[in-house]
């Protein structure tokens, strides 16, 4: 089988899955840089059974799935998973449509109607950029004053995508929340991420331990997978007082610090999940 | 074997060393990119864009 690994830098993640991809017998691996494809719209052909999408920019990777998908090229992940995890609106608003447990979110367009909406939300609330990772960007507003400043600041200074105002309901979260991985229909492993910051991500400084797979979150973790499309995901989950609720999907996982936390081989199981879409 | 560009410091890299990883100068501890393997060569790894993460 001749599997695409689509990429830009090479990090710890992608090096577990070349090696991995190595090990596996009747498979050769192609390796595409993302700075340097071309393509020609309608008149390419790759002689790809699948592609592995590992590209460390958004735009980079959603643009190319959708260029391999239109050859005939299946991808993994596929380009409506990519389209909806790329954006938490849209991610929003696919969990809402399959009732997946979620904070409160609105979505307001000018300072005016999203000051309007936090007031009605009540503090504190969670300002996020439709489309961004690793925690930038992000702002806990806790008052009114904070909440004029931080909307003034995003109008002016932002390019337009920033006055799309992605407003969250806070939800305390006690120093940590879960990082679910689901390879299709299966959630395969957890960890907790805890950090003294109100963001967790390991990207800024959360420690990574292990969370027991308990079949409430296996439940919510594949129900919120689905709603986005499937594939290989990494969900953002808090736990809450009314039961578990899902804050962020993510489609091109980073892994490397839940493998020894977690036992379990993640790289294997998204290879195989991979192999079989290519042989389908 | 390759130099930093940063330290001028020579780095033994592994064999399965692919272009495009990224490394870290064990002296400077800047991070860099392998840009080519065959002959090894490092440059400065990118900076952060708005678009990257998961």
């Amino acid at each position: 089988m001749k599997v695409g690994f689509l990429h830009s830098l090479i990090r710890k993640d992608e090096k577990f899955l070349i090696e991995e991809f190595n090990r596996r017998k009747n498979v050769e691996l192609v390796m595409i840089d993302d700075r340097k494809l071309s393509f020609t719209i309608g008149k390419d052909s790759f002689g790809l059974d699948v592609v592995i999408e590992r590209s460390i920019n958004h735009s980079r990777a959603l643009h190319s799935i959708e260029l391999y998908e239109s050859a005939g090229v299946k991808c993994v992940n596929n380009s409506r998973v990519a389209t909806v995890c790329g954006d938490k609106l849209l991610t929003s608003i696919e969990l809402g449509k399959q009732n997946v447990p979620q904070p409160e979110v609105r979505v307001a367009f000018t300072e005016e109607s999203a000051l309007q909406a936090i007031e009605e939300m009540g503090y504190p609330v969670v300002l996020k950029p439709a489309v961004g990772s690793w925690g930038r960007l992000l702002s806990k507003i806790n008052d009114k004053d904070a909440a004029e400043s931080i909307l003034e600041h995003k109008t002016i200074l932002g390019s337009y995508h920033h006055s799309i105002f992605y407003i969250q309901k806070y939800v305390e979260k006690n120093g940590r929340d879960i990082r679910s991985f689901v390879v299709g229909d299966e959630c395969i492993a957890a960890i907790y991420r805890t950090s003294p910051h109100w963001i967790t991500n390991t990207a800024r400084g959360g420690e990574a331990t292990n969370c027991p797979v308990t079949n409430e979150i296996a439940e919510i973790s594949v129900k919120a997978a689905h709603a986005v499309g499937g594939g290989v995901v990494a969900i953002d989950l808090f736990e809450s007082d009314e039961g578990i609720l899902v804050n962020e999907v993510n489609y091109t996982m980073e892994f490397k610090n839940s493998i020894a936390t977690t036992g379990v081989d993640i790289p294997a199981k998204i290879v195989d999940y991979v192999l079989l879409v290519g042989s389908n | 074997m390759a130099e930093c560009p940063v330290c001028a410091a020579d780095i033994q890299l592994p064999d399965d060393t692919v272009a495009g990883e990224l490394i870290e100068c064990p002296d400077c501890g800047t991070e860099l990119e392998v840009t080519s393997v065959n002959p090894f060569k490092l440059a400065e790894a990118p900076s952060e864009e708005e678009d990257w993460g998961e």
